[in-house]
């Protein structure tokens, strides 16, 4: 049995009431979304705050609408499943809404949210233990430790992001809108992240993830998303593809953007993509033979770690599998990539 | 310690806890809810399912105070609400799950059935596939699921008037590849 440690938990109804208590208590003081990462976490004593703000009751971060530029509009507290089933968000963002449909399983989906999901911490399976677990090791650098079990002598906390939506958000160049005491902030998800397993992304403490915009996209907008994990449902991502084109009116490509996570602390952006693919027509031989290529180009920059389960030269063999499926399914308007 | 108000199996109850407790401690430790079950206690195997708003929740991973004036359904509601409903019996879920022999120990059944009930509530004539997606947080380690998936069409079967199609998986195989279905 495992016993959440003691906090104070307070449940505000707007926004700016949350904001305030989390100035007051400093960073004694966490916030909780759906809870479906932070409370075993919490039962795990990887975090073990004094107060615990839930942003449940805030009705104004709820809802998917779209804003007079086009750009979809998606409350951070807005669930899982709901961003999954949205008929706005699979036209505009299907890479997103399939992302969003393989994320853990339903019961999970129905508590946990998009802006949950995207301030999700990093994951190693050195860390995700319980207290007696972690202990008996003698700890590692993430947390209570200096050590780190993935690589010897490492100087660098290797934990992966392991949030699926996170690049299928960064395919669609999405930006995220903050609030705290110091006032309302927008940034490019491109520019959250940070190289380190230990806090992989630039957050000053009381700033609340509000909305996620997406902005427009063309008709000739493909994406989809292909996900890697032991069962088919419930697991975190051994690998999670997000795949992006464009196309023209002859539907050749235009743009194009891969990016894959689960690898280390950050989204991996595979470079050369749309070099490789631009001015293809996507029914094509050549296209074909291009999404070979860009396979071995992701094959050679993706380089998994033993950091999370799933032994990590399969995990590094199935990058250009997955990417190759992922774009196949991005150009036939098809997707999710899932092998179950 | 704070006064919870829980709206739970459509009564109005009031429990003492503590902030830092889950909804399945207060269900289980406070209020003797305990067909809501204890398995892993950090959101993998569903073995605690309940129903929050008609959606599957996991009570284990939910802090009690925060879902407060929401309508939350336990296994030991689901008999009632259906007699409510002007129903006879147990809830047509819980009769197939008997009817299919859809259980060994029973541990996994409460959340199955609960997870089973979302889904013909918000889908009443579910395809095998929506149901292997529907279930697919519940964990079993005895069954293999192939009753469980069979109770669920079952239910499906009986509410369109249809025969139930009780048989085994042996027969059902059997006529796939051709051969005579043996007694």
């Amino acid at each position: 049995m495992l016993r959440l440690p003691k906090f104070e938990l307070r449940t505000p109804t707007t926004l700016e009431q949350a904001i305030e208590w989390l100035e007051e208590a400093g960073p004694s003081a966490l916030i909780v979304a759906g809870g479906t990462d932070l409370v075993p976490n919490m039962k795990h004593e990887l975090f073990t705050p004094e107060l615990v703000v839930s942003l449940a009751g805030i009705a104004e971060l709820r809802g998917i609408r779209r804003d007079h530029d086009g750009a979809l509009s998606i409350g951070a507290m807005t669930s899982l499943e709901e961003v999954a089933a949205n008929e706005l968000v699979r036209a505009q963002a299907p890479a997103l809404a399939q992302a969003c449909s393989l994320v853990a399983g339903p019961q999970l989906r129905s508590m946990g949210t998009l802006g949950g999901n995207v301030m999700l911490d990093t994951r190693c399976q050195w860390y995700n233990q319980t207290y007696f677990w972690r202990q008996a090791l003698g700890f590692c650098m993430k947390k209570d430790g200096s050590l780190c079990h993935v690589v010897a002598g490492g100087k660098n906390c290797v934990a992966a992001a392991s949030n699926d939506s996170a690049p299928a958000l960064m395919t669609l160049g999405a930006n995220l809108e903050f609030e705290s005491a110091k006032g309302a902030r927008e940034t490019p998800i491109d520019e959250l992240w940070l190289a380190d397993g230990i806090r992989n992304k630039k957050l000053e403490h009381g700033e609340i993830l509000t909305r996620i915009r997406v902005p427009p996209v063309g008709t000739g907008h493909r994406g989809a998303y292909g996900k890697l994990r032991d069962r088919g449902s419930i697991d975190f991502p051994l690998l999670g593809v997000a795949v992006r084109l464009d196309l023209d009116s002859a539907q050749r490509v235009e743009h194009a953007d891969i990016v894959i996570t689960a690898l280390a602390a950050q989204p991996k952006r595979i470079s050369k993509v749309v070099e490789t693919l631009r001015g293809l027509e996507v029914e094509s031989p050549e296209f074909a033979s291009a999404c070979e290529t860009v396979a071995a180009l992701a094959h050679k920059q993706c380089r998994p770690l033993p950091n999370i389960p799933g032994d990590h030269d399969y995990r590094r063999e199935m990058v250009p599998v997955y990417v190759r499926r992922t774009l196949a399914a991005a150009a036939a308007r098809s997707g999710p990539v899932h092998h179950v | 310690m704070a006064r919870l108000q829980l709206r739970i199996n459509a009564d109005l109850v009031d429990a003492d806890a503590p902030d830092h407790w889950t909804l399945l401690e207060v269900l289980r430790y406070r209020l003797g809810l305990t067909g809501s079950k204890q398995g892993c206690d950090k959101g993998d195997c569903g073995a605690c399912t309940v129903l929050v708003d008609g959606k599957p929740w996991l009570a284990c991973l939910t802090l009690a105070a925060s879902v407060q004036g929401r309508a939350i359904t336990t296994i030991e509601g689901l008999l009632p609400a259906h007699r409510r409903a002007g129903g006879e019996g147990a809830d047509p879920v819980q009769e197939a799950f008997d009817r299919c022999g859809a259980l060994q120990c029973g541990f996994c059944q409460p959340g199955m059935m609960l997870s089973a009930r979302a889904l013909l509530n918000r889908c009443p004539q579910p395809t095998r596939e929506q149901i292997r997606d529907a279930l697919s947080g519940n964990l079993c380690r005895c069954t293999g699921y192939t009753q469980i998936f069979e109770a669920v069409e079952s239910c499906v079967a009986e509410a369109v008037g249809a025969k139930p199609d009780l048989r085994s998986w042996e027969a059902q195989l059997a006529e796939r590849r051709g051969k005579p279905v043996t007694p």
